[in-house]
């Protein structure tokens, strides 16, 4: 994706504005949101999601954990069993007409008419939108198109474009226009590490423009870094959400020395004696949980007994780790 | 996280107060269904495989026109079923032989592509889930789903009647026509009736249209779409030739369609048309609320 200026795509005339006048703090809320399909399965149960405005929320957890599901409950493609959903603060899926067109979607891949060229799909898209205008669709599809960096295949048909360009076919279409939200479900998808890069970018630049974005994963160190906050799905169930630093700040810190092997005996006596539990030795590594024991108090003492030190790094878990903890299966399918 | 929370979000990260974008209008513009019909009608009369099926159809006339001329002066000459033996005689009567040759099962059949493709053709490419999120109502996108496959059948009774015209005019040439009676009624007028039984035949077809839909909205497969319709059409005239069925005969979907013939009476009998419409009327009522109601509460999981 080219670096095109976010003002340009924008410039159907956004004009930012603070936040206590939009119509609620939150661009995206649930409440007791329950889906049970016909097989009797419950993909999603009762969950209540909490997306600030102006955040960019990493919708993360397992295959087949419920994230597709509650993204269509939240387009009106899939009918809640019980539970509501508002979007931009209207609910859904009563205001969808006049909401929809502020929200930028990308669900469960790209789908587009493999007959048609890229331009003309993003035509057809556009001239379905009743609240769109005719008169600047051409402009707004080609910066889309530009924005990633699709320009050069735009004149393809759809049928021969290769995954990554589907992928940036869907991002183009879910910028058609400006948007006050974007949903976007597993975005880098069939991207190479380039195009997975340049996705964080647009979605970086697409967040301080002001824009929300909700971005689904089950890769999430590929979105971790861009995420102000984290909601992690397990089987259904919303089992974490809030700021991203928080969340991983709240883990237990643990420290890891290293030494020279014939020293691994003293500075575990060391550890110990400073009231530290559980230290696990590893050839001529230590690891323990800290506690209330600050760093450079085992720093400290380590040299005063004489220990050389050859590394100390206090480690804390990784989203990675929580999620794993959280979700338990790790990143194999739930059910 | 609690209802507090709800009520009371955490600030949107490290990032400074974030700048909320304001709404952008989202009226209706005028014109927006004009827009996505003629995006549906470039959809479907762009499709390569549509326009072979169009070629196809306009084809039949063109090869039942040249094997009539070349046998002509044969033992074979001027016989057949239905209006065939009086084409050689009037190029005129091409018109209502082809389209009697098509009404059966190729008719049907093109129902039953273009219904298919409307709303099933959509859930499997996945398509239909970015057009209800652009959004589209999905009472206006099954309206405009139903003009678009209405018109491209419409378009085949015209190319399969045009072709039929031109092919006769040039094989066998134009002249008066002799009704069903024995009377002989100029050109113009026999224009006049002929062009009567190609609206017929395509009004005929509205029905099945309306069951094709409905079938459409029920499953991913366009494929599966397109079978049931041309099924639906072939048990209709087979329940139709069962004479212990006589009671329901007159409600079924094609027992009406070979009805044309009045328009080859002296005095066309409104009456008669008018009943096999109001018939097609029916079905069109019955299953386009079907098809409407079944496909504004679906899940759209595709
Ligand atoms: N139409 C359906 N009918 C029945 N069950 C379904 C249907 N769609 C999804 N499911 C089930 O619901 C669960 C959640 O599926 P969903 O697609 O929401 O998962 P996901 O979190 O998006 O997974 P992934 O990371 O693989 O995309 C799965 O167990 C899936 O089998
Ligand atoms: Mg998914």
């Amino acid at each position: 994706m080219t670096t095109t200026q976010v003002a340009n795509a924008l410039a159907t005339g956004p004009v930012v504005r603070t936040q206590s006048e939009g119509t609620g703090p939150l661009a995206v809320r649930t409440a007791g949101l329950t889906k049970r399909f016909r097989s009797g399965q419950v993909a999603v149960d009762g969950i209540d999601l909490v997306v600030p405005r102006g955040s960019v929320y990493g919708f993360l957890g397992p295959n087949g954990s419920g994230k597709t599901t509650t993204i269509r409950m939240l387009l009106g493609l899939v009918r809640p069993t019980s539970g509501k959903a508002w979007l931009l603060g209207e609910p859904m899926p009563e205001a969808a007409g006049a909401l929809l067109p502020r929200v930028g979607v990308l669900v469960e891949g790209p789908a587009f008419q493999p007959y048609l060229s890229g331009r003309a799909n993003l035509a057809r898209l556009d001239a379905s939108d009743a609240t769109a205008d005719p008169r600047t669709a051409r402009r707004r599809s080609e910066e889309a198109l530009e924005r990633v960096g699709l320009t050069a295949a735009a004149g393809k048909p759809y049928r021969q474009y290769s995954l990554g360009m589907k992928q940036r076919l869907g991002l183009a279409a879910a910028l058609l226009r400006p948007r006050e939200l974007l949903v976007l479900d597993e975005p880098t998808n069939g991207l190479d590490p380039q195009g997975t890069r340049e996705v964080r970018h647009l979605v970086r630049e697409l967040a301080d423009a002001g824009t929300t974005v909700l971005v689904s994963s089950h890769l999430l160190t590929e979105i971790e870094q861009v995420c102000s906050h984290i909601g992690i799905m397990g089987r259904g169930r919303l089992l974490l959400q809030g700021e991203r630093h928080e969340l991983t700040g709240r883990g237990v810190a643990s420290v890891a020395v290293t030494t020279s092997p014939h020293q691994v005996g003293t500075a575990a006596q060391v550890l110990t004696s400073l009231g530290l539990r559980d230290v696990v030795v590893d050839g001529p590594g230590l690891e323990a949980p800290l506690g209330d024991v600050a760093p450079e108090r085992v720093s400290a003492a380590l040299v005063h007994a004489g220990v050389d030190l050859v590394g100390l790094e206090v480690r804390r878990p990784s989203l990675e780790q929580l999620f794993v903890r959280l979700t338990g299966e790790g990143f194999d399918v739930a059910r | 996280m609690s209802p507090a929370d709800v009520l009371d979000p955490p600030a949107p990260g490290s990032r400074a107060p974030a700048p909320v974008l304001v709404p952008q209008a989202t009226v209706a513009h005028r014109g927006a269904w004009g827009r996505l019909l003629r995006s549906e009608m470039r959809l479907v009369f762009g499709r390569r495989r549509n326009i072979a099926l169009l070629s196809g159809l306009a084809a039949v006339p063109l090869l039942l026109g040249v094997v009539l001329f070349v046998t002509q002066d044969s033992a074979l000459g001027g016989q057949g079923p239905g209006f065939v033996g009086r084409v050689t005689g009037n190029g005129l009567f091409l018109v209502i032989a082809a389209l009697f040759m098509c009404l059966p099962f190729l008719l049907p059949l093109t129902i039953g592509v273009a219904s298919g493709d409307a709303i099933a053709g959509e859930a499997q490419a996945g398509t239909l889930r970015y057009l209800l999120a652009v959004p589209v109502s999905r009472t206006r996108l099954l309206a405009v789903k139903a003009v678009a496959v209405l018109t491209f059948v419409g378009a085949a009774v015209l190319a399969i009647a045009l072709v039929a015209l031109v092919t006769g005019a040039v094989l066998f040439g134009l002249s008066d026509i002799t009704l069903l009676s024995g009377t002989t009624v100029p050109l113009a007028d026999g224009l006049l009736r002929v062009a009567g039984v190609a609206a017929y035949v395509a009004l005929s077809l509205t029905g099945l249209v309306a069951v094709g839909l409905f079938l459409s909205t029920l499953t991913e497969v366009p494929v599966g779409a397109m079978a049931a319709t041309v099924v639906v059409a072939i048990v209709s005239a087979v329940l139709d030739t069962l004479p212990q069925l006589a009671v329901i005969h007159p409600a079924l979907l094609t027992h009406h369609w070979l009805d044309v013939a009045e328009f080859l009476r002296v005095q066309v009998d409104w009456g008669v048309l008018g009943q096999g419409l109001a018939v097609q009327g029916a079905w069109v009522a019955i299953f386009g609320a079907l098809a409407w109601s079944r496909f504004t509460t679906a899940d759209v999981t595709s």
